[in-house]
């Protein structure tokens, strides 16, 4: 064992070989066989993809860097459950391409913020953080009210991440831009498409306040208010203790 | 070539050459090998110890049979049961009863004010003083009564909220829907700030005296003082939920409407939370100078 290196060090391609065998090891022992098992991720058949504008907020927030300081993932802790609800499981975030879990908070975990605040708030605390919440360290996306979202590449947005797996239908694909209008102006005759095709759960309201435009601030805080919604799996399988 | 010994360190060469270069053979240190070996007894033995090896469709479960939300699920029960002393009592008493103990109290403030910082002072404020568009609650007006009954409610379903059962108010948009015109709305918006002693640049006090009767004091009161069973706001005193009562924004009320949200908690919180900041709400309001 002590001379192995003798014969390994002379042999170039060997070599090269013997190190990708190696640095492999690990990832077929402990990765690979994790998607045979069952239990890695529990079954929630309830759960609802993002609809457009969500889909849209959701990639402004990793655009803005949102999860930087912000985590999507409530571990196993008794202060975190205790704090923000049952702990994350992993068919919360099967969706999610790519996962925000995030190992950094400098603000609060958001994986269930969805409800938790009114959508008049997230905008007011969007805008300036600091009047809301003295102490925050969060800067102010006051731009978002003022960008309206780009819509026209939704559908593509939409089929990327069927591509990767993300259930989403034809229908939805090709309705992506009325609905992610529809979601976001409840009078409107699009609004109807958005319960129909992601049910009648989903959130539909004027998000920033105002119905006529469209903007990222609508789509950012429609991801926000879903946030921790889209399945109510940890609530079934997790007890809190209360 | 052969090994040989490298005249200047003393140590032996390979025994290989590249281009006339030979390489000295310097194996890996020994004290290298022995943590190696060390870390490697460490790994196997915690291979054993705990969840480890994927086995197709299950895994090894691990000599000590550790499972974090095992775990996480025992640690919240033991704590739930620490508290449970407490906790039990103020369960079992009523509003009443827990606001006359001293002991209880002291308990209430004190998770009351972390359950109050998590989860209503972004919106309320730290010390629930409020802000624009977010109710002061150490005052004495409360939208919807200060009973305790009435505030268990309200924590409970909400306001405009998603739940059922929440508690709805809106203010109709008067002059969006073209129900006042704009002079109709300046004469609201002088005899609404005369009820509470201030003057307006224009308007006719009197003749909004007669449409508020008409439009308005079927939430508000006859003498704007509110409903507390529709959560129309007292307009006769000097607190303002939104803006501080000035001509500009109470027009901009009457013409544009208003539609609070307060959210639900009765899914996120436990009935002994919600009590618990209910009592704490409470006793806000009852500690103001």
């Amino acid at each position: 064992m002590f001379r192995f290196h003798y014969w390994l060090e002379r042999k170039a391609i060997g070599f090269a070989l013997a190190i990708v065998l190696v640095a492999s090891i690990g990832g077929a022992v402990e990765i690979a066989p994790l998607f045979t098992i069952h239990q890695t991720i529990e079954d929630a058949p309830d759960m609802r993809v993002y609809t457009p504008l969500e889909l849209a907020g959701r990639n402004i927030y990793v655009r803005e860097g949102c999860y930087a300081c912000h985590s999507q993932m409530i571990r196993t802790l008794r202060d975190e459950v205790e704090r923000y609800g049952p702990y994350s499981l992993a068919v919360e975030s099967k969706y999610d391409h790519p996962m925000l879990w995030g190992s950094k908070r400098t603000g609060p975990d958001l994986a269930r913020v969805g409800g938790k605040y009114s959508d008049e708030w997230q905008v007011q605390h969007l805008n300036d953080p600091r009047a809301l919440v003295p102490q925050s360290v969060m800067p102010s996306y006051a731009r978002l009210g003022r960008n309206p979202l780009r819509t026209d590449d939704l559908s593509n947005h939409l089929r990327a991440m069927r591509a990767v797996g993300v259930p989403y239908t034809d229908d939805m694909i090709a309705n992506a831009r009325a609905d992610a209008y529809g979601q976001a102006a409840p009078d409107s005759p699009l609004a109807e498409g958005v319960g129909k095709r992601y049910g009648e759960a989903t959130n539909v309201r004027p998000f920033d306040g105002a119905p006529g435009v469209l903007t990222e601030m609508d789509a950012l805080v429609a991801y926000l208010q879903i946030l921790g919604h889209l399945t109510d799996a940890a609530h079934k399988t997790v007890a809190t203790g209360q | 070539m052969k090994p040989e010994r490298d005249p200047e360190t003393g140590w032996m060469t390979t025994g290989h050459e590249w281009n006339g270069i030979t390489e000295l053979n310097t194996p890996v240190p020994k004290p290298v090998w022995f943590f190696l070996i060390v870390t490697a007894l460490f790994a196997l033995g915690y291979w054993l110890l705990m969840p480890a090896f994927p086995l197709g469709s299950t895994f090894t479960k691990g000599l000590l049979g550790a499972d974090d939300r095992a775990a996480v699920t025992a640690a919240v029960k033991e704590a739930t049961a620490e508290r449970a002393g407490w906790t039990g009592e103020v369960m079992a008493k009523s509003y009443a009863e827990v606001e006359r103990d001293p002991r209880l109290m002291a308990a209430v403030r004190e998770t009351g004010r972390t359950l109050f910082g998590d989860n209503c002072s972004v919106c309320h404020g730290r010390e629930a003083k409020g802000g624009r568009g977010f109710p002061n609650l150490t005052g004495s007006s409360f939208l919807w009564g200060n009973s305790p009954e009435a505030i268990a409610e309200t924590i409970q379903v909400g306001i405009n909220s998603a739940n059922p059962k929440s508690r709805v108010s809106q203010m109709p948009a008067f002059g969006r829907d073209h129900v006042l015109e704009r002079p109709d709305i300046e004469n609201v918006v002088a005899y609404v700030m005369s009820l509470s002693g201030a003057k307006a640049s224009v308007g006719n006090v009197e003749a909004g005296k007669t449409a508020f009767t008409a439009n308005c004091a079927v939430c508000h009161g006859p003498d704007g003082k509110g409903k507390t069973d529709v959560g129309a706001p007292n307009l006769s005193d000097q607190i303002w939920i939104r803006g501080g009562g000035e001509e500009a924004s109470i027009y901009d009320f009457v013409w544009g409407g208003l539609q609070g949200q307060m959210p639900s908690w009765e899914g996120r919180l436990s009935p002994l939370d919600l009590k618990i900041l209910t009592l704490y709400v409470v006793d806000l309001g009852k500690q103001r100078p």
